[in-house]
């Protein structure tokens, strides 16, 4: 494999302290070393004016194979995280069949390999079928890959179970991704209830199906001194008994999506679908609670709840169309308006979707430490340019940010020493 | 005035366009009580009323309404059940629309179904006969061109609506048209059935019925759906709601001698509305009905770019 120089370039890696223009080396596919040194290279990158970091995670994607491949598989879901600038991605078990027995997890990592564009890990079920009674072979399913565990999109509801499931991996060290929703609260629901739910005449979801939820999972997260990561949380009464729990000690931790920090419920006005997720985009004051969450690293990650749909499941009314937006292409340009309004430094932003994800899941990704795997993102971040839902890489157009300016591109995507991406095209 | 292309609901009309309507509407009433009930204002145009709920009286209404003004008028009854799912939604649309029509009148229970629809058929004029509990426009014009007979206009009045204002498209429709229009609404429900801060539609929220009484010009009485019961908890039983919110003479001697009283029907009597009152002099349910015709005669032509006095010019 040639060797790499990426020259020039504001080279920032959150885990080592680095944050400054500098070059990076790469050789058979790992970091070999960071500075200036004399020394030839076989292909040089020159980046300056861009930003040099390591290769960006996505903790919480739905890729749909098996089961949905015409809303996204695997590949299509890769070429969209590297045109992201990510690099490794947790995959949610709602396929069909659900990722809760070992020969599905090996399937999908296997699969991902043959593509060999992103590395995929699976989140493993907590239960059957996810059917919120019988836990999975969570053991076995960690020997096959998966990283964490999850029924994201069915809710634990049964607090027995949940309390079970807590106990059980709490035993060996793995980590519950809670979908926090108390069913009860938001049965037909579509979008978040208040004053815009009830203009449109449409069925709520109320903010305390969110926090009831959060706060009885962190009880039980409390008495089986377990790992309990809350899923994209939007709500403000979330956002401090997460901060609440960590002062007090509790391993909780929590993602918000780019959505939530970005966009209130407004967005829906005008019976938007592609503004329509779970949870759903919340008021003013939630937004800024989930601003300050991550300002103050009550959240310590930036996950995109990637939810492709097809257009069939999304054009119809607001209260049939499907929930979920796709998220992997613009994570790091409406991040960065993180950046740009103050709320976070650049690293500390990076920090969210490297090193932090890579280590609540124990991955080995998200630095550029000398001899890590050469995963790396090249980006402007004062690139501007208009999102067409049509371009996108993804098998998922439904987005709410169609026709809209974006600032910060990704120029290159680098997998183990590779460019994947380069400008546009993926390689 | 800023033309009509569709007619979504109140919130996209403001007062001038309202009271055109209204006034058009107070126009038609004429015709309706004639012998001959016919005028040729809508010759040649072709009114589709698509209906995905259950209706008599306003389908009824939008096809008199057409008929009386020469239109062809087919009416589609599509069960909910086989068409819930969007895609056969935009299907059923953009087939109809494809036959050519002027109008499509359309009731659907997901609301917004009349906006998207709009989004992707070209050259079909949509009036919104109701969209799940979004808007019911037809019905609150009606209600104004009844309240304009009785009053003369809304403006200073005092609406005393009562009921399932959470689920109600007809409450979100007056709350609107009340705003645009300069009259009071005070809304009378458990909060079981009132929707998220709906004080900011500007109304005065109340919980007892006999409180909100006094100073009332008119009483609306919204039906009460059985399965609310059943499925949401919003209240205990029948003869408890009856007895909380249920409107008789008794109880409507609260408001005044000159209070008229309301109701968009069907009727549950015994219920939200009791007979007592249903059929006095104050009841103007029934003229509610007959200004719903005339009111649907006056969207219809507005649509079609008629005005009621043109006699079938092109």
């Amino acid at each position: 494999m040639p060797k790499l120089k990426i020259e020039n370039g504001h080279v920032i890696d959150p885990a080592n302290g680095i944050d400054k223009k500098t070059d990076l080396w790469v050789e058979d596919g790992k970091v070999t070393a960071i500075g200036k040194h004399s020394g030839t290279a076989d292909q040089i990158i020159d980046a300056a004016g861009k930003i040099v970091c390591p290769g960006l995670i996505d903790m919480h994607v739905h890729l749909r194979e098996p089961g949905q491949e015409w809303k996204e598989d695997i590949e299509s879901g890769s070429r969209a995280a590297v045109a992201g600038g990510i690099t490794s991605m947790c995959c949610m078990p709602n396929t069909g069949p659900h990722i809760d027995h070992a020969g599905i997890a090996r399937q999908i990592i296997e699969r991902s390999d043959q593509v060999g564009l992103c590395n995929v890990h699976p989140i493993g079920a907590v239960t059957k079928n996810l059917n919120g009674k019988e836990l999975t072979e969570m053991r076995e399913l960690t020997r096959a890959g998966c990283v964490a565990f999850s029924d994201d999109g069915a809710p634990i509801w049964h607090a027995g179970v949940m309390r079970k499931a807590l106990e059980y991996s709490a035993s060996f060290g793995y980590m519950i991704i809670q979908h926090a929703e108390e069913l009860a609260l938001t049965k037909d629901g579509c979008i978040n209830e208040g004053w815009i739910s009830t203009q449109l005449g449409v069925t709520g979801m109320p903010v305390e199906g969110e926090d009831s939820m959060i706060s009885r999972d962190i009880m039980l997260t409390r008495r089986a001194d377990a790992r309990y990561h809350v899923a994209h949380i939007s709500s403000k009464g979330g956002v401090k008994m997460v901060r609440d729990a960590k002062a007090e000690g509790l391993h909780v931790t929590t993602e918000a999506a780019p959505h939530h920090f970005a966009l209130t419920e407004e967005e829906v006005l005008g019976f938007n679908v592609d503004a329509k997720m779970s949870p759903p985009l919340r008021t003013e004051e939630d937004r800024l609670a989930v601003i300050e969450g991550l300002r103050d690293g009550t959240i310590e990650v930036i996950a995109t709840d990637h939810a492709p749909h097809h257009e069939d499941d999304k054009r119809c009314g607001l209260s049939c169309a499907a929930f979920g937006i796709v998220g992997l292409e613009t994570m790091l340009p409406v991040s960065l308006g993180l950046v740009r309004d103050h709320v976070l430094s650049m690293s500390d932003m990076i920090a969210k979707m490297t090193c932090n994800p890579a280590k609540l899941l124990n991955l080995d990704s998200g630095t550029l430490s000398v001899g890590a795997e050469a995963d790396i993102t090249i980006f402007d971040a004062g690139a501007t340019w208009t999102l067409d839902r049509e371009k996108l890489v993804s098998k998922g157009k439904n987005t709410p940010w169609h026709g809209k300016k974006m600032t910060g591109q990704v120029n290159h995507t680098i997998k183990a020493g590779r460019i994947v991406y380069q400008n546009g095209q993926i390689c | 005035m800023k033309s009509l292309k569709h007619l979504f609901g109140i919130a996209d009309l403001d007062r001038e366009q309202i009271e055109y309507l209204v006034n058009l509407g107070d126009s038609f009433i004429d015709i309706n009580r004639r012998s001959l009930k016919k005028a040729p204002t809508l010759r040649g145009k072709t009114v589709i009323n698509l209906f995905f709920e259950n209706s008599t009286r306003t389908r009824t209404s939008f096809e008199i309404a057409g008929k009386r003004l020469s239109a062809d008028v087919i009416n589609i009854s599509a069960s909910t059940s086989a068409t819930k799912k969007g895609e056969s939604l935009l299907d059923t649309g953009q087939t109809l629309a494809a036959m050519q029509p002027h109008v499509l009148v359309i009731r659907h229970s997901i609301s917004g179904t009349c906006e998207f629809l709009a989004e992707h058929l070209e050259n079909t004029a949509i009036v919104n006969a109701g969209d799940g509990a979004h808007e019911h426009p037809t019905q609150i014009l009606t209600d104004l061109l009844t309240l304009k007979q009785a009053w003369g206009t809304p403006e200073g009045k005092t609406i005393t609506m009562v009921g399932d204002i959470a689920h109600s498209r007809v409450a979100r429709s007056h709350l609107l048209a009340a705003k645009k229009l300069g009259y009071k609404m005070r809304i009378v429900a458990p909060r079981t059935l009132l929707p998220a801060e709906v004080e900011r539609y500007g109304c005065e929220v109340y919980h007892d019925f006999d409180e909100a009484l006094p100073g009332s010009d008119a009483v609306y009485m919204l039906r009460v759906q059985s399965e609310r019961l059943t499925d949401s908890c919003a209240f205990p039983s029948i003869r408890e709601y009856h007895e909380a919110y249920g409107l008789n003479s008794q109880r409507l001697k609260k408001a005044g001698d000159d209070c008229l009283v309301l109701h968009p029907g069907p009727m549950n009597r015994g219920v939200e509305i009791a007979t007592d009152v249903a059929d006095s002099v104050k009841s103007h349910i029934l003229a509610q009905v007959e200004h719903g015709v005339a009111i649907r005669m006056a969207v219809l032509a507005a649509l079609c770019g008629g005005d009621g006095g043109d006699d079938g010019k092109e």
